[in-house]
């Protein structure tokens, strides 16, 4: 029979499952994705750095894991939580079981827990910190959990960002004449960007969070995106100041944690939501036309409207929470969303928001 | 955007048939209550009584007529509406809607179709205007051709090769579909599907058998925003009607890359339609590849539509009518949360499985080969957080006694030997890839040779493996609550784990393994919602905390099956609702996905689960919170024998019955009590004994005189009833019999062939009201729910009337029925000696302490809802309280006739002769002035009308031939030409009408009986059976050929007497006037 686990979470609350992947302990902010596809995707998402990931959907590893998913180069994910962990996946695109993949990247995994029991206790209670074990009694773990410095205190998108500049190969008939240059802040960024930039004939370059706004200039962008990531937008202060030094020098798109950049550069405040937006299913009215488009989402913390200002303004919110979803600026060719149009996992929906940034590219060319 | 209509049109879908069941009454009922909310009249028109959309209360005004394009057209001319809802009332209504276009009627009243167009209605019903459509948006379809004729068929067969599968245009549940794989295949299958387009159109279309089916459920409103509520996945790969097959949602087997890419492509495709409102579309995904073929999209609600609300909590059909009326998806509520709106896309933190519910296990003789023909008659769905829990609880919820996955039939004959499997799809698949598993085929070679995905085969071993677990190894906590959370009943893991199903439960309570429940709430606990509707599962937390106050359980139904039909989830609904009205927290519990009972808003609280003794008892027990406080009651007589079959279990385990007490109804059940019962009471019924050997049969049957009738003593819907003449019969059935079922005794009745009455009563314990008395067309013999009944009873005579009215009340004080109760009682002519105006001899056949199939029909008619009343009568309120009397209600200055609707031309092999089985699948209602306007009504309603000119065949046994002649003159009479079978012919001859002789021998030359059947020289045909059914006789190929070309078949000569007198009155004079108009003065 399996061994045994448990999550411990920081207000005490202990769920019991088994243990998979690394028999290891992982300590992390858990959250909860909602998304019923895309575990992989999930995974390998570099902007769940820090966390503990539980899916609401309670059958993870079904089509076991491929080739073509990954987001980035490793699991992301502090630790994975389960309802059910599929230790017979069938796809023809399969090279190997969840298990087997997170023993590759050193993850644990518990299964066999209650996941709505987490989901409804973050929900009211909000995100907290919490320690998969599967050797330590839960007295144990809390005190173990105890040492653990807080997420919002630590600067993940350092631990994520590449080390060097990388240009990102086109696929075979990917590449336009003259194709647009855009250069990614690589704050976490996810693989299906850099291939969806790529895939509008881009030519795409990207380069550490840590460069400074000359050296991204000297690569004569023709665009800049600023990629999702990672952790608190208020430790990092560096990246706010480099891209200060863009602002309308270049077209700047801005995703999740690019948009949170975004606006703090512009003098906005962020703060964390309770329990953030995590899946594939979240409702943005774009306020300029009243649309309505679906999105996929990963974040826990929002930009405060009304500490906007220098031009900046909102220009998408959320449905359910009224909470900002994009920034557009009046005059200067920028603009942001707090989702990800990129997908992956999550609905296509939004992947027009690239052409629009590319407009803007070329319109300024 | 559109203008909002302030007068709406909704079309029914008419009686239920197979591929058209329940889900449009939910889905009406839904649209109507939209209609309200915005502030819309809605006019509904329906043919079928038993639905809750054509309630008094639920649309502003509503027709029960019959759906032809000549009555909705007078409706529209009265009504006046400026706006028609067609997506509502499935194919029937679109096909109406596409009618009414076509004639004019729409522009003439200056109508607009809402929500779908009606060119888009006809965009997607015709194959090649749709793949064109297809071609032109980039999406592939596989390579097809539409055709009109055999030749054309056959030659175009040959440019895109074998195997091809033949979809007829305009048919619903894919009637008269069908695969070829050989010449012959072909032929034969596009004869049929040529037969059943009703414009005679097929498409040839290239095979993706074994690829994966996925269906997605799209809305878009007229502002373009789209979403997908929910996407499903067939276990059943492409080939099996997607009504046939086993179907999960979410989909299991997709990545994140293939799911998005079929639900972009569902959006570009719904948005290319201009569908306002809500759209199906079934997409065939190669397993091996990403490539994917679009195979059908449905421009309305549907069946997957139903199952997808339920599976989700996202009410399609409501949406769908508020955006017909101009609402954007942003600007409508999710009624679940109450805190979002409905532009949102469902997250599900469970799976469903639904599993159709297949009508072989009334006809045994029926071909059990499922394919692109829907033959199921109803469906289940089970919620759970595991694939392999979630399937054993659809299983426990289809109601087969015995038959959980350890079922294997007798008769298997078993190996290593993959071909002795019955693996071809067929309703008892399931069962047999479990049976391979555990004679150690394995999942892979099962998976190769079905092409059902490996991970759902891997399931299959799983809960195998755990079979052998429990066989082997010791029962411990670990392993019993491993067992529960892979669904295992208390009762699978008793006969695994050797123990007593009851000591399993104690064990379980002993360990503290009991299930919780959890909340569909859509978001999957993202928001806190206050939906009221549950699911079971073994898990950590449980959210379903008793109801507090006064409450009570309304046990539901379950699947839509013959014999137990829509009438009994009406009832279930109307009874909660009254439960409401009186304070009383109403809980419903129910399986069916189909219904408005398993709508989450329409009681207080919701639990989807099983109905068996198991999962009743586990939620009484969650209800209860503490396990000394007291249970709460639960009300058993309104789930048809689904419910009533639990009063006894429940009984037993201490848990309070509303109403009639458990003794009542076993007292009514139990055939010998029964008989005593009555003996005392001085009341007569056939005479008759149950017997449990060939000797003892004959011994009775010699006593009491043939014809008898003969059944088991467990019945549903007339079950393996018979009607034997001879002691040949007898035996060959009493072998039978005892082969099926050693427990239970055989009940041989003096088969009376007189006139059968029914009548519906409500007790209270001091009174019996009863509110009519229905009259059948039918003699005794033909099954009370294949009848046409007649309200008033025109033909009764005082004294009848008067005996019948005694019989009740007396039988329902001495039974202390409180509640409703059923009756059936055939009344024998008086032989001539016998003076006028003596004692009328009235004979009871039948008890059934429960509502009855016929309540929705009375309710509507007499206009007392008589649900709501019997409900209160259990809560204590007397039917005095409520201003009724004991004896029978007022007659009403109207007249209805109820008539059945069979689904016969989607069942090959089925034999169509009425008789004491149950075999129809739904009911029309003519409501009228006059009795022929009634009855051409009815008849025109459930398709039985015969055209006004026309020719008819007759082949009728000797014992009928005298009773026939008159109804073969009254053919004559009207210009009918006359065709008959030899022995017939000679008899028409003799009787100097004019006759052609048609052989009924098939093997001797052309043309013969079938020819002139398939080649539409008849329209009609009266075929009498003879005593020995057994199949492939020449009546039987007559019927079913009847059968499979639609022509009307009537196997009861009072039947056919009537059809041919509506045909013969001509009644083109009836009304069409709102239900309520037809009773002169309402009810207090």
């Amino acid at each position: 029979m399996t061994k045994k686990a448990i999550l411990v979470l920081a207000d005490g609350s202990v769920y019991e499952g088994y243990a998979f992947g690394t028999e290891a302990d992982a300590c992390g902010e858990v959250v909860f994705n909602t998304s019923m596809f895309g575990y992989q995707e999930t995974l390998t998402d570099p902007s769940y750095a820090g966390q503990i990931v539980v899916p609401t959907y309670p059958l993870i590893g079904n089509y076991g894991i491929n080739e073509q998913d990954f987001e980035s180069d490793k699991v992301q994910v502090r630790g994975f939580v389960v309802r059910e962990e599929c230790y017979q996946p069938n796809h023809y695109l399969s090279t190997g079981t969840l298990h087997e993949y997170l023993v590759e990247n050193g993850i644990p995994g518990i299964s066999g827990v209650d996941t709505r029991a987490i989901t409804r206790k973050l929900r009211s209670a909000g995100v907290m910190m919490g320690i998969i074990t599967s050797d330590k009694t839960p007295q144990q773990a809390m005190e173990q959990l105890l040492k653990v410095p807080g997420y919002g205190s630590t600067d993940f998108v350092k631990q994520v960002t590449t080390n060097a500049p990388y240009q990102w190969e086109p696929e075979p008939g990917q590449a336009a004449s003259p194709p647009c240059k855009i250069v990614v802040l690589d704050c976490g960024l996810k693989y299906s960007i850099l291939r969806m930039m790529c895939g509008h004939g881009c030519r795409v370059t990207a380069v550490p969070c840590t460069m400074t706004a000359d050296e991204i200039l000297n690569l004569k962008p023709d665009g800049i995106l600023l990629s999702p990531g990672p952790g608190n937008p208020e430790v990092l202060d560096y990246i706010v100041d480099t891209i200060k030094k863009l602002v309308g020098k270049k077209p700047i798109m801005g995703i999740c944690m690019g948009h949170l950049i975004l606006g703090r550069v512009f003098g906005a405040k962020t703060f964390k939501l309770k329990f953030g937006h995590r899946g594939g299913n979240h409702p943005v009215r774009d306020l300029s036309d009243g649309r309505i488009h679906i999105t996929a989402q990963n974040h826990g913390y929002a930009v405060d409207p009304d500490t906007l200002k220098d031009g900046l303004e909102v220009s998408h919110i959320n449905l359910n929470d009224g909470t900002v979803e994009g920034l557009r600026h009046k005059e200067l060719p920028i603009f942001s969303i707090q989702y990800h149009s990129e997908a992956s996992p999550g609905p296509l929906d939004n992947t027009y928001l690239f052409e629009k940034f590319l407009e803007m590219v070329r319109g300024g060319k | 955007m559109t203008k909002k209509p302030s007068k709406v049109l909704i079309i029914g879908s008419g009686p239920i048939v197979i591929g058209q069941a329940a889900e449009f009454d939910y889905a009406g009922t839904q649209a109507c209550k939209a209609m309200r909310e915005e502030g819309v009249t809605s006019v509904l028109v329906n043919s079928n009584p038993a639905t809750i959309m054509t309630d008094e209360g639920i649309a502003d005004i509503i027709y029960i007529e019959p759906l032809t394009v000549e009555m909705v057209a007078r409706i529209i001319e009265r009504e006046r509406p400026d706006g028609l809802l067609p997506t509502l009332g499935g194919q029937t209504g679109l096909n109406l809607a596409v009618d009414l276009a076509d004639a004019g009627v729409l522009d003439k009243y200056n109508m607009k179709s809402l929500g779908t167009p009606i060119q888009t209605i006809r965009m997607a019903e015709d194959r090649e205007l749709f793949k064109q459509m297809l071609i032109n948006i980039g999406e592939p379809v596989p390579k097809s051709a539409t055709v009109t004729s055999l030749k054309e068929a056959a030659k175009v067969a040959k440019d895109l090769g074998l195997p091809l599968i033949i979809r007829p245009a305009y048919t619903l549940g894919g009637t008269g579909g069908g695969v070829a794989n050989t010449w012959e295949e072909l032929d034969h299958a596009a004869t049929v599907g040529l037969a059943a387009s009703p414009i005679h159109q097929i498409l040839l279309e290239e095979s993706v058998i074994g690829w994966k089916e996925i269906e997605y459920e799209i809305m878009r409103d007229g502002a373009d925003n789209c979403i997908t509520v929910c996407n499903m996945e067939n276990i059943d790969p492409m080939g099996v009607h997607t009504g046939d097959s086993i179907v999960v949602a979410p989909s299991q087997t997709l990545t994140n890359k293939e799911h998005q890419m079929l639900r972009t492509a569902s959006l570009k495709i719904i948005r290319a339609l201009g569908v306002e409102g809500g759209c199906n579309i079934q997409f065939a995904l190669d397993p091996n590849s990403n490539d994917y073929y679009v195979i059908e999209v449905n421009p309305r609600v549907s069946r997957s539509s139903a199952l997808a609300s339920k599976a989700t909590g996202y009410p399609i059909a409501r949406v769908a009518a508020k955006i017909a009326v101009g609402k954007r998806l942003d600007e409508i509520p999710n009624q679940i949360t109450g805190k979002t709106m409905a532009a949102f896309e469902p997250a599900l933190d469970y799976l469903v499985v639904k599993i159709p519910r297949w009508p072989f296990d009334k006809f045994a003789s029926g071909d059990r080969v499922i394919g692109t023909q829907m033959k199921a008659t109803g469906e289940v769905m089970a919620i759970d957080r595991c694939f392999e829990a979630a399937l054993q609880k659809a299983i426990r919820s289809l109601e087969f006694s015995n038959r959980s996955l350890l079922w294997e039939d007798r008769t298997w004959e078993m190996g290593t030997d993959i071909n002795a499997y019955l693996l071809e799809p067929n309703d008892l698949r399931l069962w047999a890839l479990m049976a391979a598993l555990r004679r150690g085929l394995t999942a892979q070679e099962l998976s190769n040779h079905t092409k059902i995905d490996l991970w759902f085969m891997d399931k299959l071993q799983n809960i195998v493996n755990m079979e052998k677990r429990l066989l082997s190894k010791p029962l411990t906590p670990e392993l019993l609550r491993r067992a529960k959370r892979l669904g295992f009943s208390d009762e699978q893991i008793g006969t695994l784990a050797d123990r007593l199903t009851e000591q399993v439960r104690e064990l379980r309570h002993k360990w503290q393994i009991r299930p919780v429940y959890k909340m569909v709430d859509t978001c999957a606990a993202e928001f806190d919602a206050g939906t009221p509707y549950f699911y079971s599962t073994y898990d950590q937390e449980n959210e379903a905390e008793p109801l507090e106050g006064n409450k009570a359980i309304v046990i539901g139904s379950g699947p839509i099956r013959i014999g137990q039909g829509i009438e009994f989830d009406y009832c279930s609904v109307h009874s909660s609702w009254a439960l409401q009205e009186s304070g009383f927290k109403s809980i419903m519990v129910n399986s069916n996905p189909e219904t408005v009972s398993t709508d989450f808003d329409t009681s207080d609280r919701l639990y989807f689960e099983p109905l068996d003794e198991e999962s009743l008892r586990d939620i009484l027990e969650n209800e209860s919170g503490q396990p000394d406080n007291a249970p709460s009651p639960s009300i058993v007589q309104f789930g048809g024998q689904t419910a009533i079959n639990l009063a006894e279990p429940l009984f037993r385990s201490g848990m309070p019955l509303l109403g009639s007490s458990a003794e009542a109804i076993d007292l009514a059940e139990d055939r010998r009590r029964f008989e005593n019962f009555l003996n005392e009471l001085g009341i007569p019924q056939p005479p008759g004994a149950g017997v449990t050997s060939v000797d003892e049969a004959l011994k009775v049957a010699q006593l009491i005189g043939y014809p008898v009738l003969v059944r088991p003593s467990y019945v549903l819907g007339g079950r393996a009833m018979e009607i034997v003449h001879n002691a040949g019969e007898l035996v060959r059935y009493m072998k039978l019999a005892i082969e099926l079922d050693t427990k239970h005794p055989v009940l041989i009745d003096k088969y009376l062939q007189g006139k059968e009455v029914e009548v519906d009563a409500i007790g209270d314990g001091e009174s019996v009201l009863i509110p009519g008395i229905m009259e059948h067309i039918e003699r005794a013999g033909v099954h009370s729910g294949d009848s046409m009944a007649v309200y008033p009873g025109i033909n009764l005579t005082e004294p009848e009337v008067e005996t019948i009215v005694d019989y009740t009340i007396r039988m329902g004080l001495a039974l202390k029925i409180k509640g409703l109760m059923n009756i059936q009682f055939v009344i024998m002519p008086h032989p001539e000696s016998v003076p006028p105006g003596s004692e009328p001899s009235v004979y009871v056949l039948e008890v059934n302490p429960r509502a009855s199939r016929t309540v929705p029909f009375l309710s509507k008619v007499t206009g007392i809802p008589m649900v709501k009343v019997a409900t209160k009568v259990m809560l204590g309120k007397s039917l005095k309280e409520q201003g009724y009397h004991t004896g029978l209600w007022p007659k009403q200055e109207l007249v209805a006739i109820k008539a059945p609707v069979f689904s016969m031309s989607k069942l090959l092999g089925v034999d169509t002769y009425l008789g004491p089985e149950m075999k129809s699948t739904g009911e029309v209602m003519g409501i009228d002035y006059t009795f022929d306007a009634a009855l051409a009504k009815a008849l025109l309603a459930a398709g039985l009308m015969l055209l006004p000119q026309g020719a008819i065949l007759f082949s009728i046994a000797d014992r009928d031939k005298p009773e026939a002649l008159p109804i073969i003159r009254r053919f004559a009479s009207i210009g009918y030409k006359l065709y008959a079978t030899e022995g017939t012919a000679a008899m028409i001859e003799a009787a100097g009408l004019p006759v052609k002789m048609i052989s009924k021998k098939l093997s001797e030359g052309h043309p013969n009986v079938i020819d002139i059947i398939n080649d539409g020289t008849v329209n009609g045909v009266v075929n009498t059976v003879t005593g020995d059914r057994v199949p492939l006789r020449d009546g039987f190929q007559i019927r079913r050929s009847a059968a499979e070309r639609r022509v009307s078949c009537f196997t009861s000569l009072d039947t056919a007497r009537a059809a041919v007198e509506a045909l013969a009155n001509g009644s083109q004079i009836y009304s069409a006037q709102p239900l309520p108009d037809y009773r002169g003065k309402e009810p207090a």
